[in-house]
């Protein structure tokens, strides 16, 4: 029998250091949404981490140079889809740039609004899930119980539950009716109380605390040269939002915080988030308050369908009818550039338009994308079960990571 | 009050032959009946309809009603792969490899447009429906399904398991739709 | 007479770049400057270093394809957090060769965005770490942004192209 291997091999040595690589991913429990990492570990430690994401890739760019102006909205519900209100608006907003188009103040408010509900709706779910991967799994189904009425108040305004296609071109394809602003009512009453008994489940929990504190820490320097934007960048400490920035759609009429945490781990972005919600209930609150009469969307016939009985009474409308839907329409060309801050973060429209129906070139500038590069670097030296916490504390959505 | 107790439906008892002490019937109806109240599922959720599953499991729609408690992540212990959201060619074989390592019988639900049929996303990334890797028992349509939907088509599944004949899995026409597919 | 952003853009880059300027407009409140391939990373270091533009953070970078002039536009936003100001540098690259030098050493966040355009256009980025498809499978031998590539999978049949217009 040949031996082709000596005693030597099988005696460990002690100055080649042994590690094991373990997949995370793509399918997995504790990663929500489809991406893979492959961890080198030493034992438990996690020395390097490679990423490997693509596998819900949809080709939305290459899709949008396709589709008129209007059917692009429904791609974009489908890329931060727990929040997908803003990116349908974000999408509109820099459709009225390249446009020109002057929005009336109502449908400014209006947008704030729906936004700022997506925006809760968004953070219940990430808090709701660093929850779970903690062991949390009670707050998951006070929240989700909350997601419900966002979605009943989501059908009232726009017909879907979860990728919304909200709003046109323009302003809104009809106003609230009175039983949306009761609905909207009855949940800023009974929201703050299940806000703050969640809070009160986890925010000085100490099981919790010992768990999320340094963990997947990232400095301010190095989150602003990864590019990061939104909640992830708060926790570490800058106080960058979109909102307060460069203000759009009113944010500017509005009288609210931004919160900052110090370390940016996994406790600073929970905080944050939770934070977050708070703001934008008072936000809510400020608008329905000042909210003023007008119409639900702007006068541009070129672009806004007209209502059916004017379609089929009155000549103009016909025609207009007509034109917006085969494509007639002039546009103007020119590059456009439209940021939104979606829940994630700077969640960014590049729009190049050559004239005709279709985009030339639409390009997103999506968040989660971008931060998750810096996973590897934030995950480095901690253990198993820290790197999932990091994950699922940066709220990562597949559809966005993969456009 | 007497429309409530009209309401209600009790479980029918499956034939069977009845004295003292003793009910008889076929296997495959016993074994049937208790399949399909403990289905354990796999929720290979991948997009957007992965958010109205777990919309599904929430408390306002529960679907331990129908004896999913157990949500089984590892494809060795499931019996029910819930395929929601978009499979993009780069995710299909990871897909077939979880349908594989599961054991018989194996049932799949296929959630939404996209996994039945590549949805609005006809583009050449995306794998336009599962059934071009693995076989289907239920398709659920929708961008995304309502959780009553998805509720539909577990009850869909359930009348599957309740009425397939013990022997289905080893039969030859069920060996050669695999082979169709490629899957030993 | 009050500066504008993109004069005084302009101006800080014609100090030590004039050469490389192609082309400087606003588009939409947004100035937008077009220069040359070879000194982009530089200039985009001196920009960012430089205390009166101080652009310290990229927004975004992507491709552009333009089958007119057979060529394929690579494009960087840059933002200064400090006064919000922003700017657009686009440089062009031949259809045939296109590369021009990675922005990973300047900017880390630069590696994603830049192996996403080598994925959709093929634009090679010289000095990437890792310069790999990212959204596609990696067996993909085609650059699927590109104009004259289709949208749809040539190989599917369920799908009745003449009833849908394409």
């Amino acid at each position: 029998m040949e031996v082709n291997h000596t005693i030597e091999d099988h005696i460990y040595q002690p100055e080649e250091k042994r590690y094991s690589y373990l997949n995370l991913g793509p399918t997995h429990p504790a990663t929500h949404g489809i991406f893979q990492n492959v961890l080198k570990m030493d034992g438990e430690i996690i020395v390097e981490a490679t990423s490997t994401i693509g596998y819900i890739h949809r080709a939305f760019e290459k899709l949008a140079e396709r589709r008129p102006f209007y059917q692009i909205t429904p791609i974009t519900d489908r890329m931060n889809y727990c929040s997908s209100p803003i990116n349908n608006i974000g999408w509109h907003m820099t459709v009225e740039k390249l446009l020109g188009i002057e929005i009336p103040k109502r449908v400014q408010y209006l947008r704030v609004i729906v936004m700022e509900l997506a925006r809760i709706a968004d953070h219940i779910i990430c808090n709701a899930v660093i929850g779970i991967d903690t062991g949390a799994l009670t707050g998951f189904v006070y929240m989700f119980q909350q997601r419900e009425e966002i979605y009943e108040i989501y059908e009232h305004i726009c017909g879907a539950r979860l990728t919304s296609n909200v709003g046109r071109i323009g302003g809104f394809e009809r106003d609230f009716t009175p039983r949306t602003w009761e609905k909207i009512d009855t949940f800023l009453n009974n929201f703050p109380t299940v806000l703050k008994e969640f809070e009160s489940l986890l925010s000085r929990n100490r099981i919790f605390m010992d768990r999320t504190v340094g963990c997947g820490p990232i400095t301010a320097e190095k989150a602003l040269s990864y590019s990061f934007t939104g909640p992830n960048l708060r926790a570490a400490g800058v106080d960058y939002d979109v909102r307060v920035a460069m203000p759009y759609s009113s944010y500017d009429d509005f009288d609210f915080q931004i919160p900052v945490g110090k370390n940016g781990d996994t406790y600073d972005r929970f905080m944050v988030r939770q934070e977050e919600m708070w703001q934008s209930l008072s936000i809510i609150k400020q608008a329905i308050a000042k909210i003023p009469e007008g119409p639900f969307h702007a006068n541009v016939p070129e672009f806004y369908l007209p209502p059916k009985e004017e379609v089929y009474n009155n000549m103009e409308a016909l025609i207009y009818h007509f034109k917006i839907v085969m494509g007639e329409t002039d546009v103007p060309k020119g590059e456009v550039y439209h940021c939104v801050e979606g829940g994630n973060g700077e969640l960014g429209f590049y729009l190049i338009s050559d004239g005709g129906r279709q985009p030339f070139r639409l390009h997103f500038r999506r968040p989660c994308f971008i931060y998750y590069q810096a996973f590897p670097e934030m995950v480095k030296g901690s253990m198993l079960s820290d790197a999932i916490l990091t994950m699922s504390s940066m709220n990562v959505i597949a559809g966005e990571l993969d456009s | 009050m007497s429309t409530l107790t009209e309401d209600i439906r009790m479980a029918d008892r499956p034939e069977g032959l009845e004295g003292q002490g003793f009910f008889a019937t076929k296997l495959q109806t016993v074994v049937g009946l208790a399949r399909k109240n403990s289905i354990w599922p796999l929720p290979f959720a991948t997009s957007c309809c992965g958010i109205e599953f777990m919309a599904t499991m929430g408390a306002h729609y529960d679907l331990a009603r129908f004896g999913s408690e157990r949500l089984s992540f590892s494809p060795r212990q499931a019996d029910l792969l819930m395929v929601m959201g978009t499979i993009a060619k780069k995710m299909g074989p990871v897909l077939r490899q979880v349908y594989e390592q599961m054991a018989e019988p194996r049932w799949v639900l296929s959630v939404g447009a996209c996994a039945s049929s590549g949805g609005i996303f006809d583009t050449y990334s995306v794998l336009q429906g599962i059934d071009r890797i693995i076989p289907v028992d239920v398709y659920v349509p929708g961008c995304p399904p309502r959780p009553e939907q998805i509720i539909d088509g577990v009850i869909k599944i359930q009348r599957l398991v309740e009425t397939e004949s013990l022997r289905r899995r080893d039969s030859p026409e069920y060996k050669a739709m695999l082979n169709t597919y490629g899957i030993e | 007479m009050e500066v504008t952003d993109l004069e005084k853009i302009v101006s800080v880059l014609k100090e030590k770049y004039e050469e490389d300027i192609l082309y400087a407009e606003m588009l939409y409140d947004f100035p937008t400057i077009s220069l040359k391939k070879e000194k982009i990373v530089e200039i985009i270091q001196y920009l960012r270093d430089n205390s009166e533009t101080k652009f310290e953070f990229l927004t975004t970078l992507c491709g552009i394809h333009y089958p007119e002039l057979n060529q394929i536009a690579v494009m960087y936003q840059l933002h200064n957090m400090m006064t919000g100001k922003r700017v657009r540098l686009k440089t062009y690259l031949p259809i045939e060769l296109p590369t021009v030098t990675s922005l990973t050493s300047v900017f880390p966040g630069a590696n994603w965005m830049e192996r996403e355009t080598y994925d959709f256009f093929g634009v090679i980025f010289e000095g990437h770490p890792n310069l790999k498809r990212i959204l596609n499978v990696d067996e993909m031998i085609i650059f699927p942004l590109r104009k004259e590539y289709p949208l749809e999978d040539q190989v599917r049949e369920d799908k009745n192209d003449a009833m849908f217009g394409r």
